[in-house]
């Protein structure tokens, strides 16, 4: 019996060393990117000889910790990120190794506010959104913070509806969450002067100001499944959800999209800026894996082909909001001459 | 009559009455377990049951060489990466030429598979004879097609709010009322792996992982198990305090929440030992851990449900103490045992939590070959599934979970089957 646990570990360093030859893409990071980047691979797999390139959804953050961990081949050779790249995680990779990184947008994502079309279209503001969700706002005497005391919408602005607030939204793990947090909270905040002042003054109250989400079951943690959202926004008409843009694109006859800041939420606004709660998506290529595993070449040359993230491409179909063609064009050339990311 | 019998008398209704009682709430308890049972089974069996089926579309095809830039002496090389998409694009504005708009030609494009081009690929590869010649075939139906035909979107909404538009029901009717338009059953969910596409996807990527993962899991687990408990029970020191500290920490184990298990395979097996992510072989060795104390403590109350006087028969005839437990209690005890491995089994088949830290949850649309190729298994493929934004994502969701619990219900039968067999009365 002894020696069963030295027979277990013989066997698993016998396996380490057949690992390290590995004949697929290995792909992290962001869930709000995995949709698109599932797409390619299987394209790629389909259209060429090389195997279908591996995609895990691990979220932003930790997609950029398994990415920066080393420059091995078992490390993954590609991540998704629903934002940049931040300036921290780059220093991580310089220090771990990873020299070299490619980097490449693949187009925006929108951020629905939706309800269900069983109820009225809502137009927000994103000082609406703010003051209806944030944790404190601002109170009755100039330069105070309370804690948020509205519960129906009519509080909040009186044009809107008198209905109760109740947002179904993401947990604060999901990237949803953060860009909602970014965008719609802090765009709204930051129409209060004094809040606006806090960023030079005082930037951790700024940031909490701002980000945090109140907790007294205004808004409701729905859990990363949009589906479930938009199911319980068809059940409540009275409850507004935020999710992805290729969610209400998938439910147009459940959900409908609220106007913010005078822009309705369609491809074409999302596309020219206008509709103000977007974000763009990124994925970044460790170049030291070029040559080493099999067809990252090959995959980056798919992505960055316009039949897949052009104004016709099969990402457009999948809920993608392109970009501009020149922008296209540079990240096109970055991606085959493999320039790499400097911050 | 005497006093005690009228005591016996007096609380004998009573008596009668608490007996009713309990007998009714006990009836009452499996009246609403079966409930809810016959409503989640009737909600994903009534969900579940179309994806059974697939809409399949038939075109009349030209395999044009002069499109595709092919000569009859192409190489095999020319003939895999030339464009066929081009090839069905065409085919199909051939048998719509009034439709001229450009969204509304893309639209079209959109009423077959993307794996239409690679089906006619795979078959001009096999048989390049086919080159310049006309025929009709029948291909996958885009998801969208599928839906509607399963009565799913409703065509008296207003176009605005429909995915179908009014010019795409148009080619629907047409292709229905030239019967080219066929559901049939759906083959493609047994044979493919995970697809981002609803109409190419399938599960039996995800089902050869869990078979493969379930594999390592018992081969590990099973014989550790058992000799674990064989030797905690009939060999240890009796009132030894490390005999005694190793089961207290079995026991808790059994309650560690699985996601631990998971933290511990991603420090010890993947960073120290670098055992690759995302494939079966880490998956069984993480989930082994996870089942060991389960089947332990189960394997170690059979065991001690064999009667002592076994034992003693055994010893009196002069079997050492080795041939008593092999050849008489731990197969007097194997049914116990089986229902522990069962149950510890059905349990891992069933688990998630700790594949999410060693990268069990991911995409792969390859199916696995062996314990070292990247793989998913059943319950992240339906989590998967059930997260993806396409509408007909929903009934294949329900459908993987009628196949995941056709699976747990074989491994139960056979768990049953092999109790019968295995066991004595006496």
């Amino acid at each position: 019996m002894k020696k069963l646990p030295l027979i277990i570990a013989a066997g698993l360093v016998a396996t380490a060393s057949a690992a390290s030859a590995r004949d697929y893409i290995e792909v992290v990071g962001s869930s709000t990117v995995y949709p698109f980047t599932t797409v390619v691979a299987e394209t790629f797999g389909n259209k060429t000889k090389f195997k279908t390139p591996k995609i895990e959804s691990t979220g932003t953050g930790g997609g950029a910790k398994l990415f920066c961990a080393g420059a091995g081949i078992d490390t993954p050779d590609i991540t998704n990120a629903s934002r940049r790249m931040k300036k921290s995680e780059f220093d991580t990779c310089q220090k771990n190794g990873v020299k070299d990184i490619i980097e490449v947008q693949v187009g925006f994502d929108g951020i629905a506010f939706a309800n269900s079309k069983k109820a009225p279209q809502m137009t927000l503001t994103r000082k609406d959104i703010y003051l209806a969700l944030a944790k404190t706002v601002p109170g009755k005497n100039p330069g105070e913070l309370v804690l948020n005391p509205y519960t129906t919408w009519k509080d909040v602005n009186p044009s809107l509806p008198a209905t109760k607030i109740e947002v179904l939204g993401p947990p604060p793990t999901s990237g949803t969450r953060d860009a909602f947090a970014e965008l719609a909270l802090e765009g709204g905040c930051k129409t209060f002067d004094f809040i606006a002042d806090f960023k030079k003054s005082d930037s951790a109250l700024y940031k909490a100001t701002c980000h945090e989400v109140r907790e007294d079951g205004a808004f409701i943690e729905a859990g990363e499944n949009d589906n479930l959202i938009v199911q319980k926004l068809e059940a409540n008409p009275n409850a507004l959800g935020v999710f992805g843009f290729s969610f209400l694109d998938q439910n147009s006859d459940k959900v409908q999209g609220s106007i913010i800041d005078g822009a309705s939420l369609t491809f074409d606004t999302i596309a020219d800026g206008s509709y103000p709660v977007s974000r763009p998506l990124y994925f970044y290529v460790k170049s030291a894996h070029i040559g080493k595993v099999p067809g990252i070449k090959e995959f980056l040359a798919e992505f960055v082909s316009e039949d897949s993230f052009g104004d016709d491409g099969y990402l457009v179909e999948k809920g993608l909001i392109p970009l501009s063609e020149e922008k296209r064009a540079g990240f096109r050339e970055d991606a085959t001459k493999m320039t790499s990311l400097s911050m | 009559m005497n006093k005690s019998t009228q005591i016996v008398e007096a609380g004998l209704k009573k008596r009668y009455a608490r007996e009713k009682r309990f007998r009714m709430f006990g009836l009452i308890s499996i009246l609403i377990s079966l409930a809810f049972l016959v409503v989640l089974l009737t909600d994903i069996i009534s969900k579940g049951y179309p994806a059974f089926q697939q809409t399949y579309i038939k075109v009349d095809v030209t395999i044009d060489s002069k499109t595709l830039g092919l000569t009859a002496d192409s190489t095999e090389d020319e003939l895999y990466t030339a464009s066929y998409s081009r090839i069905i694009r065409d085919s199909l504005r051939a048998k719509f030429p009034e439709v001229t708009d450009r969204k509304q030609r893309r639209a079209l494009t959109n009423l077959v598979s993307k794996s239409a081009a690679y089906d006619i690929r795979d078959k001009v590869i096999a048989n390049p004879s086919i080159l310049d010649t006309t025929a009709s075939y029948w291909f996958l139906a885009k998801d969208d097609v599928d839906v509607f035909m399963k009565g799913n979107i409703d065509r008296d909404l207003p176009e605005d709010d429909r995915r179908v538009k009014d010019y795409q029901l148009g080619w629907i009717d047409q292709l229905v009322a030239e019967n080219r338009l066929e559901k049939r059953f759906n083959t493609v969910l047994f044979t493919e792996a995970d697809s981002r596409e609803p109409e190419q996807a399938g599960i039996r990527g995800a089902l050869m992982g869990s078979l493969f993962t379930m594999l390592i899991t018992m081969f590990l687990a099973v014989p550790i198990g058992v000799a674990s408990a064989t030797y905690l029970e009939e060999f240890a020191p009796q009132n030894n305090k490390w005999v005694d500290m190793i089961e207290i920490n079995i026991n808790n184990l059994a309650a560690v929440p699985s996601i631990v298990f998971g933290l511990l395979g991603l420090a010890v097996y993947i960073n120290f030992f670098g055992v690759p992510r995302s494939t079966p072989l880490i998956g069984g060795l993480v989930l082994a851990l996870m089942t060991l104390p389960t089947i332990i403590i189960a394997s170690r109350a059979a065991i001690k449900a064999v009667p002592p006087s076994m034992r003693e028969a055994a010893l009196g005839l002069g079997a050492s103490k080795v041939q008593t437990v092999f050849q008489h209690v731990l197969p007097t005890a194997m049914p116990g045992i089986l229902t522990g491995t069962i149950i510890g089994m059905a349990q891992a088949l069933g688990e998630t939590a700790p594949l999410l830290m060693i990268g069990m949850i991911a995409f792969v649309s390859d199916v696995p070959q062996g314990i070292l190729d990247p793989s998913t298994v059943m319950p992240v493929q339906i989590y998967l599934w059930s997260d993806s934004p396409e509408r007909a994502f929903t009934e294949r969701t329900s459908a993987a979970i009628m196949v995941l619990l056709a699976f747990l219900i074989t491994m139960n039968l056979i768990a049953i089957m092999l109790r019968k067999r295995f066991e004595q009365r006496w």
